[in-house]
């Protein structure tokens, strides 16, 4: 057992653990956070999906050992209070989910999309998304949710 | 007076698109789905699986080196009532017992206080078969009956021997019939086959079991309905509805696939939990949620048809057959609803068809959204594009020539009463996706393309609600009350799953009743508080459940409105409702489906009113075929339907392009690798499924035909966009390519297999065993 | 979930020279673990037999990427993320950027490292190609020094390299001589993102006018390493793409597939089949003819 120390959106965590857990059972099982699912264990689903320094990872392919140090962003942590971030608000207008267990993994993905490409076209929001498995939607709503965010974003730049 | 339509005012709620009522806490990752409940002093569960299709148990050993005195175990001798998983029969068991009739089929359980120790126990197992003869296929199941050697007998026997079920229905005379083929202008026939589905929900099947002595069982978990499992764990238990209490958790996808399967999952978690003490969490992984639970039925339709010069249908034979897998399971309502639609739109003077699911020594194949009309509207589809290319008339106009129109009678002899208008849909459709301009410019660009492009359609219905009388028997109850703050709540055990069931229900009472959609609450479907509203399936939800919603609505609301108190409004209601409370303590009102009086079905000779209504639609599908790698891209889509009313706008286009995408899966993705009988891609690395790289653009368009039957009008859509995708992009790839497929899912594999006439090289000559280094070789 | 992490050690050396000596020390004991997109993939599914794993993630000597005017070093802990981002990659390597973008999903590609990818050792890995038709170099290290070999001497067998047990990879080299080249690259999956490939192609030719002067081809999934062509590039080398020419170019091309002990040998597996994969092995070396042809 080895002690990993790391922030969670914005908090310092420690957790006391195997090294080879994965990051995904640290979260959900140490920390209570259940945002982060698995889909498939795999790497292909991505609703899994975190923030780590910035960068999208699939959390069930990452042992907590190597994220010791790192900051990482979770979907618990994307809200400010109660208010929701422009991504959560156009995923919740534009009917962007629909079971919902995708959700978190395709917010963080759009997040990290718009982060780098704050106007992507279409076809950047397809391929920003391919690491996003979704199974109930046909993504098309989840297009226009994104294109949404993308407006309202630079709206209340 | 209870269906008359009880608004005064053009719909608010009704039509509009407000925000999913439980979407907030799905938007910020805090929707609690079954694996982020734990209960206090929970364990988790596993099971132990056959390795062999079919086979006697000969030994089953515990390797000493496991503490098993850690763990429960539960075999079927542990059962208290019986040892089947009931449907339809008494086939299935809950456990097996003696002998093993598919891969991955469950024989234990295990539980344990520490999921980790779970997986080295499975293994730490070591069970030895007497294997019996098996078969995998339609083919091999009839070869098997052929053969009268009674230990190629999977199951029943007799004239049920390998068959679960049969059906003949005719329409017309079968004399006159022979005739017409005797001297018809054209006899055409053609083979159509479908593969088995994987519904890959994202989220895995899983449940927690509780069992108390005094109290009963109770099982939480992702599922479609409640009820169904309550009836399940009854015969398990031996116990009384009342002490079968299930509760169904915020569930991640389910497209059937948590129709009939929770009832086996449940069954197991509420055995560990008898055995242990403990509650037990049972979540399966990936591997083996794919490998142990329901498929569609693959199928495998003969159409032999007498066609006029002029291509009008004559008469039909439809040979219509499924695999059902190991046991019954939903086979002969899968095979039903495959028969009923395999005559398509179409007006048919003669037609039999002859159905039947087979037995194999496949896990059982169960409900996904369809429910066998994918398989025969496919079959249909293919089938008129055929017959107009031997006629020498356009896929279109063979189409217009026999299309059902209203006042027509359908295949079962159901008159359509209600406004039908193919021939409108078909000319809309066409129109808004360019079809002419395009199957010329495509014909022209082809012929020195290296990607030739094509465009096709299919035309088609789908039938809402339970077969026949079978809404009658379901016998649904709705009800509503009213809250302690005054606020109305519906009790339904229809679940949501992602398709808007809480929103569509909440909108229909909230325009009802004339107040804010914020205002009404729906409750979490517990079935110690909510009666049954039957499941949530066949697209009944909107229809029927919705209906009776409205009628449970109109009576809270005209109760308030008679004690005075209620004029109208939001706050007013809330202000009517807590006066009503003090005044008489509770106010719950009821409503009970009601058989409409033309809904006429008999079920021995297969004729009468099948469904209460129809939806119809028209989808064009746009292809690319690339020659160098002969992989298929859909490149544009149209889906039309006339559904009677669209009470979210919002969601009732998601669930079409849903729907259309696991339809373009259907025909070009997703292909079970089967070993033995055992699914060896089961992993997502290698069941293929879209991506946000592989979607064209949709596009969804509807029409309106208001239907008596459902609320405000509304017919169902859940299933519908299953059936269209997969005929009508074939049609497009046999106008890109010139060759006429009839199978699906169709790789790239089998394309260049047939355009190179290179056997041994399509998707059926896939190496199962070879995989990379860690999956597929062992069966869990 | 199939194994229990606490059955696995994991030890993180803090830099290279820690992590050799300890490779050398301990030879075989210790598997390495890069970016996990592979092993994890193993341990989830129970399948890692491995129990004892040396995480890499520390050595800051692996993840570097070194520009001179004749040649690019990048470190064996270099991310396909990285490599997608580096603009000397994309100008000058765009084979190279192009198999990144393919791998996998964007979420692995910010983990999976070049080095895991090549020592995996899959034929049907994405990066192989292009890195055989740039001739690259691959550098180990061990506690004693470094040594230096041609990629193509790399992958020895299935699923083996010519890594030692005390060796790590430190480095791939490449070298700027492409400029005058025409490149083509094309994977074919089972789907369009986030596909394992069926069969990839990898072509690199200089054109002296419409003559062949230099033509390198490599797949994946042709052979049970990754490898390339060389009986096909010694066909075409010499040959006119000229419009009255193609046509019996190819099909020397074509002749030379069918036959010979390094010709292309592609299996069946659960995704695709070995007819397919080698018709599409042909069709894509026929596109990159008629690319050379219009350029």
């Amino acid at each position: 057992m080895i002690t990993i120390k790391f922030e969670v959106n914005g908090c310092d965590r420690s957790v006391i653990t195997p090294p080879l857990k994965r990051l995904l059972d640290v979260l959900r099982e140490d920390l209570g956070l259940h945002g982060a699912k698995e889909g498939c264990g795999e790497g292909e689903c991505g609703s899994c999906a975190v923030l780590l320094n910035g960068e999208l990872v699939n959390s069930c392919l990452l042992p907590v050992l190597q994220v010791d140090g790192a900051a990482l962003v979770t979907i618990e942590g994307l809200a400010d209070a109660q208010e929701l971030h422009p991504i959560q608000q156009c995923f919740l207008e534009q009917g962007g989910a629909q079971c919902g267990i995708c959700t978190p993994g395709m917010i963080l993905a759009t997040h990290h999309l718009l982060a780098r490409n704050p106007h992507p076209s279409l076809e950047e929001i397809r391929e920003g998304l391919a690491g996003n498995l979704c199974r109930c939607t046909g993504y098309t709503r989840i297009f226009h949710a994104v294109e949404a965010a993308s407006r309202r974003i630079a709206e209340s730049a | 007076m209870a269906d008359s339509m009880p608004i005064e005012h053009e719909p608010r709620i009704v039509g509009a698109s407000p925000l999913r009522k439980e979407g907030r806490a799905k938007v910020l990752g805090e929707a609690r789905y079954i694996d982020d409940i734990a209960l206090p002093d929970m364990w988790f569960g596993a099971t132990v699986r056959s390795s062999v299709a079919r086979g006697r148990i000969v030994s089953i050993d515990y390797s000493p080196h496991i503490p098993w005195h850690e763990y429960a175990i539960v075999t079927a001798a542990d059962i208290p009532g019986e040892n089947t998983i009931v449907h339809l029969s008494k086939d299935h068991p809950c456990l097996a017992q003696g002998q093993v009739n598919h891969p991955d089929e469950p024989i234990l359980l295990l539980a344990h206080p520490e999921k980790a120790a779970l997986h080295r126990a499975v293994a730490a197992i070591e069970i030895t078969y007497e294997e019996l003869p098996a078969v995998f296929t339609i083919e091999e199941s009839e070869a098997a009956l052929a053969s009268g050697d009674p230990a190629r007998i999977i199951w029943g026997h007799g004239d049920h021997a390998n068959t679960f079920k049969t059906y003949v229905m005719t329409a017309g005379d079968p004399e006159q019939s022979a005739e017409i083929f005797a001297t018809a202008d054209f006899v055409i026939e053609g083979e159509y086959r479908t593969g088995a589905q994987e519904q890959l929900y994202i989220e895995n099947n899983g449940v927690i079991g509780e069992y108390s002595p005094v109290d009963g069982v109770t099982v939480r978990g992702s599922m479609q309905c409640p009820y169904y499992l309550v009836h399940a764990l009854e015969l398990v238990f031996n116990l009384p509805a009342e002490k079968c209490r299930v509760i169904q958790t915020e569930t991640g996808g389910a497209f059937g696939g948590k129709e009939d399967f929770p009832s086996v999952i449940g069954s197991h978690a509420a055995l560990l939990a008898m055995k242990s003490g403990h509650p037990v969490k049972m979540c399966y992984d990936r591997a083996e949620d794919m490998a142990g639970t329901t498929k569609r039925h693959p199928s495998r339709t003969r159409h032999r048809t007498a066609v006029s010069r002029g291509g009008k249908l004559l008469a039909g034979e439809i040979e219509f057959a499924l695999d059902g897998g190991a046991y019954a399971t939903l086979s002969p309502v899968v095979l039903s609803r495959g028969t009923i639609h395999a005559s398509g739109p179409y007006q048919w003077p003669h037609l039999t068809v002859r159905a039947k699911a087979m037995a194999t020594n496949l896990p059982p194949h169960g409900a996904f959204r369809g429910f066998g009309a994918p398989q025969s509207l496919f079959a249909i589809e293919r089938h008129m594009d055929k017959i107009a290319r031997i006629v020498g008339l356009s896929p279109e106009e063979v189409r217009r020539r026999n299309f059902l129109a209203t006042g027509d009678h359908t295949a079962t002899g159901q008159h359509l009463v209600d406004r039908v208008d193919m021939q409108h849909l078909l000319t809309r459709a066409l129109a808004e996706s360019n079809y002419h301009e395009k199957r010329e410019r495509f014909n022209r660009e082809n012929q020195d393309a290296r990607i030739k492009r094509g465009i096709g359609f299919a035309a088609f219905m789908h039938g809402a609600g339970f077969t026949g009388s079978g809404e009658h028997r379901l016998n649904s109850l709705v009800e509503m009350e009213i809250t302690p703050e005054g606020r109305p709540r519906i009790l339904v055990s229809s679940t949501e799953f992602g398709q808007g069931t809480n929103t569509i229900l909440c909108q229909v009472a909230a325009e009802t009743l004339g107040i804010a959609y914020e205002e009404v609450l729906i409750a979490q479907p517990d079935t110690r508080d909510v009666p049954n509203s039957g499941p949530t399936v066949a697209s009944r939800t909107a229809m029927i459940v919705g209906k009776l919603v409205e009628r449970a609505s109109m009576q809270l609301r005209a109760t308030l409105t008679a004690s005075g108190h209620f004029t109208g409004g939001s706050r007013n209601f809330r202000e009517a409702a807590q006066r009503y409370l003090s005044e008489h303590g509770s106010l719950k009102t009821s409503a009970r489906y009601e058989s409409p009086g033309d809904v006429a079905w008999d079920d021995n000779t297969y004729r009468g009113a099948a469904y209460p209504t129809y939806a119809w639609a028209v989808y064009v599908a746009e292809v690319a075929v690339d020659l160098d790698t002969y992989s298929v891209s859909v490149t544009e889509f149209h889906a039309l339907q006339e559904v009677g009313k669209v009470l979210h706008p919002i969601l009732a286009a998601g669930q079409i392009e849903g729907g259309v995408v696991q339809g373009i899966g259907y025909a070009l993705y997703e292909k079970c690798v089967w070993q033995k009988g055992h699914m060896a891609n089961n992993q997502m690395t290698n069941y293929i499924i879209p991506t946000s790289a592989d979607v064209p653009p949709i596009h969804v368009s509807f029409e309106e035909t208001p239907c008596i039957h459902g609320a405000y009008g509304a017919k169902g859509i859940g299933e519908l966009p299953m059936d269209g995708p997969a005929p009508a992009i074939l049609n497009a790839i046999e106008h890109a390519t010139g060759i006429a497929f009839t199978e699906i899912p169709l790789l790239p594999e089998d394309i260049y297999e047939r355009m190179t006439r290179s056997a041994g090289s399509g998707s059926e000559d896939l190496e199962p065993a070879i995989a990379g280094p860690y999956f597929s070789e062992k069966v869990y | 979930m199939r194994s229990n992490a606490a059955d696995f050690e994991v030890i993180a050396p803090q830099n290279l020279k820690d992590a050799l000596a300890i490779l050398d020390a301990e030879r075989g004991v210790y598997t390495p673990l890069a970016g996990g997109t592979e092993l994890m993939v193993a341990f989830g599914a129970g399948r890692l037999a491995a129990r004892r794993l040396m995480s890499l993630h520390l050595l800051k000597e692996l993840r570097f990427l070194d520009v001179t005017a004749e040649r690019v070093t990048i470190g064996a802990g270099v991310t396909f993320t990285d490599l997608r981002r580096h603009p000397v990659i994309s100008a000058d390597f765009n084979l190279l950027s192009h198999a990144a973008s393919w791998t996998g999903s964007i979420a692995n590609q910010n983990r999976a490292t070049l080095g895991g990818n090549i020592v995996n050792a899959s034929p049907a890995a994405d990066s192989p190609p292009a890195l055989l038709v740039y001739d690259a170099d691959v550098t180990m290290a061990s506690a004693d020094g470094m040594r230096t070999i041609p990629n193509s001497e790399f992958h020895v067998g299935y699923k083996k390299t010519a890594l030692r047990p005390q060796e790590l990879l430190l480095s791939i080299h490449l070298k700027r001589n492409y400029g005058s080249y025409v490149s083509y690259i094309r994977k074919v999956g089972t789907r369009n993102a986030q596909a394992i490939s069926k069969v990839a192609m990898a072509g690199l030719a200089r054109l002296n006018g419409q003559v062949i002067e230099d033509i390198r081809l490599a797949g994946a999934s042709l052979r049970d390493v990754p490898a390339r062509l060389p009986e096909t590039e010694r066909a075409l080398l010499e040959r006119s793409v000229a419009h009255e020419s193609l046509a019996d170019t190819i099909a020397r091309s074509r002749a030379s597939l069918a036959s010979g002990p390094l010709a292309p040998a592609p299996i069946s597996d659960i995704r695709s089949t070995a007819g397919y994969r080698a018709a599409v092995a042909a069709n894509l070396i026929d596109e990159f003819l008629r690319l050379l042809a219009r350029s």
